[in-house]
Parts: C-alpha cells; structure tokens; sequence
C-alpha cells in the first residue's frame, strides 16, 4: 500500500507554477530519490510533504492522512533533513535534541535514553555536550539526521543531504541513511548526485517542468544510463 | 500548548545565556541612547526632566525593535523556524513562547535603565509605579512586536521594515506609557493619568490576544 500519494499535483507561487500536476506514489518501506535541475520542483514537492507550504490543486496524502487538512497527523510521522541543519548552534547537540524531542511531546528518562543513542549511532556521543557551532558540516548533517530520527518517523525525507559535504562525511551519511532506511522506513531524497540515487536508493524519479519524467527502479539501472535518462528529460 | 510554550522560552533563554548576543546589544544600544539624547538635549536639567521619559520609552522601543530582528533572525538563518513549524505543535505556541521570551528581554532592558536614566538626568525614577509601567508596555511591545518579526523575518529587508509596520502599531501604547512615566514623575496632574495603567492593562490584552489568534495565519505560506 502507498504511504505517500500525490495526484495531480500542483503548486504556483503567483503565476509562476512550479508543479504541474505530478502524480507519484511511493510504496511503504521504499528508497526513492528525486533527481531534477535546480527549480524543476524538488525541493517544492519535499515542502508540500512537509506541509511548509500547501498545494495550490491536487491532492497528497501521506499515511492515509490528507495535506494539508490533517497536517498535524502527518507531521508526527515525518522527519526532515535539509540542507540547512535545523539546528541551534548557540545549543550544545544534547540540547538541541532536548528542546526539538519536547516539541514532539517526548520526555524524561525516556528523551535521554533516546537521545544517547541516536548520539551515538551517529558518532556524535562524545561531543554531546559541546555547543554545536563547533561542529563541522558534516557532524551537523549527522545531528540533523539524529534531530530528525528522534520521535521515530515512518516517513524520512531529505533534501540535498550530500551539499557540503566532504569524502569521509558522504560515506558515513550513506551509512546512516541506509540504516535509517534498514528500519523499515520510507526515505525520500532529493540529490544532484546520480551515482549516488543508484548506489543507494531503490527508485530514481527524475522530475522535469514540475512533472514526473522518468521513474525506474535502481537495480536495473547503471549511473551511465542514468546520467543519459536524466540528459534526455532535460534536453 | 503549554509544555511546547514553555520549551521554545526555556530554549530562547538558554541559547541568550549562551551567546549574550541579544541582551548585550540591547542595552548597549539603549545606553547610547540614553546618552546622546542628554548630549542633545545640551544638559539643561529642566529640559532633561521634561525629556526623561519620552527618552526611556524611546530607547525601550528601539532595544526591543533590535532585538525583534535579531531573535527572528536567528530563527530563520539555519532554518529553525522551519524545524519548529514541521512539529506537531498548535504555532501559538511559538508566539507564545517567543512572546514571553522577547518580554524577558525588553523588560530587563528598560529596568536597567531607570537607575541610569535617573543618574544621567538627574530625575528620580526608582520608583516600583515605573517598573509596572515597563512591565505593561514591554508586554504590548513584545507581543505586536513578535507577531510582526514573524512576518517581515520573511522579507529580504526585514531589518528596515519591522521599525516601519511596527512604530504605527504601538503608537497607542507609547502616548499611554509616556503620559503615565510623566505623571510618575509629577509633571502631569494626578487626574490626567491616574487610570492609564487600567487602559493599559486592557490595550495588553487586546494586543496579546489579537497577535495570539493572528500568529498562525503569519506563518502561512
């Protein structure tokens, strides 16, 4: 069954749309990245999710719960990692995740036991208590996954998690998005890097002019063929 | 909405006591203030007594603008604004708490001054009738003020444009404090300010409950 569907989506800022009726339904438990140019409608469709921003026609729903109607329902099953960390750098990464757990209602010795793990899952256990700006780019992407794990979301998007980010810090955000993903969980991300969707995503959706241009599945797929998919929608 | 309320002040409070951005740039502020008024207004005593409440409330105003922009500010550079928003929270918790926050700050701001105030201009304003006064108009401030910063923080010239919308919107608040800090100080007769505080504690509650049902609707997209 479909936890995320999206029918005739679409979204104008103004006059300008951004989506024109995209139709796209991810299966639960499923690894899709989105792929486009800059300004196809990526990051815009990650908001709708996200319900930051409300479609201007269509319909999406996530969880069965309609967006942006029951978007109270849906945001206690999301999480999000973006480009910019979400976080407080005057905070140390133990408060910063204190203060976001007691947003989404979690507390006591619960948040803390909570808290250390997900630290430590993302090697940032011993510098729990250092204020968080400074953090490189990479140690605050892996705060942010942490930040977004915390109340344990069946839906995990990303937006561009791999700008900034060195070597070292690409490989160990590929580990810890295949292992959020080992949960059981939908990931949904959106990247630039095509070698990248093939390596670890399940399905590569390529959005072109605010519509769906190509969908397939990864493990028919080489990033070469990819690359030349993504170059023929665009063209 | 309480415990979420009481989590982004707590929050506020201890990313302020980390940084000391915000209050050390207030009262800066308003110390210069302060000071160039009484060098501009050549240190004649008559005119500084005249003069000295109008110039606590306008280095108030100014301190709380300053630190409107920056507090929203600082909300929105890394995206934190968002994160709040995708929580499951009713966002009049936001207001709520960055509201009690920003009165935190504004009301420490204009305590602080009345000693100096009262030191510069050589007039008593150590009185606890003032800090009642500072206490009722920071209120009205930091709730339009939040409301506001919420919706010019969206713009790209969010640093001129909070000063703009908001000096119209608080004007009922200044001529009432005003008045009343000048009664403090016995220049106005008793029966001309002897019931502002009342008509300032109700002003309080139209602007607090109006900015509270407002808040959400700001936030849209």
């Amino acid at each position: 069954m479909a936890i995320i569907q999206a029918e005739k989506l679409v979204k104008a800022y103004g006059l300008l749309p951004v989506l024109r009726g995209l139709t796209l339904s991810i299966e639960r438990g499923e690894f899709v990245a989105l792929l486009g140019h800059n300004g196809s409608g990526k990051s815009t469709f990650l908001r709708l999710l996200t319900g930051l921003t409300t479609p201007t026609g269509g319909h999406l729903t996530i969880g069965g719960w309609q967006i942006p109607q029951e978007i109270a329902a849906v945001r206690a099953q999301i999480g999000l990692v973006a480009h910019r960390s979400l976080i407080y750098e005057a905070l140390t990464a133990h408060e910063n995740l204190v203060f976001f757990g007691r947003l989404y209602g979690l507390g006591g010795r619960d948040l803390d036991a909570r808290i250390s793990d997900l630290l430590g899952r993302v090697g940032l256990g011993k510098r729990a208590h250092d204020p968080v700006r400074t953090f490189s780019r990479g140690m605050l992407q892996r705060l942010s996954i942490a930040r977004a794990l915390l109340h344990d979301p069946a839906v995990l998007l990303f937006d561009e998690p791999y700008t900034g980010l060195d070597q070292t810090a690409m490989k160990a955000l590929d580990r810890l998005l295949l292992e959020a993903h080992g949960g059981g969980r939908t990931i949904v991300m959106t990247t630039h890097q095509i070698d990248k969707a093939v390596q670890i995503a399940q399905r590569a959706v390529i959005i072109a002019r605010g519509v769906i241009a190509y969908d397939h599945r990864t493990d028919q797929l080489d990033a070469a063929s990819l690359a030349a998919e993504y170059a023929r929608v665009n063209s | 909405m309480i415990p979420a309320a009481w989590a982004i002040f707590q929050k506020d409070l201890r990313a302020e006591w980390r940084s000391r951005e915000l209050l050390s740039a207030m009262l800066l502020f308003s110390f210069l203030s302060v000071f160039v008024f009484s060098f501009a207004l050549e240190l004649q005593r008559d005119i500084l007594i005249a003069a000295a409440s109008g110039v606590l409330w306008v280095s108030v105003i100014f301190a709380v603008i300053l630190g409107l922009n920056r507090s929203m500010a600082a909300e929105r550079e890394m995206g934190n604004l968002d994160a709040m928003l995708l929580a499951p929270i009713d966002r009049s918790a936001i207001f709520v708490g960055k509201a009690a926050a920003n009165f935190l700050f504004g009301l420490i701001v204009g305590v602080i001054l009345l000693p100096v105030i009262s030191l510069v201009y050589n007039v008593n304003l150590l009185d606890l009738r003032m800090v009642g006064l500072v206490a009722l108009g920071t209120l009205g401030l930091a709730s339009v003020g939040t409301l506001l910063a919420a919706m010019t923080v969206q713009t790209r010239a969010r640093e001129m444009l909070l000063p703009i919308v908001m000096l119209p919107a608080i004007l009922p608040i200044l001529l009432l404090v005003v008045r009343a800090s000048n009664g403090v100080l016995g220049l106005t007769p008793e029966e001309f300010w002897v019931g502002i505080p009342a008509l300032l504690i109700v002003l309080d509650v139209i602007y607090v409950v109006m900015c509270f049902l407002l808040f959400s609707y700001v936030l849209e997209d």
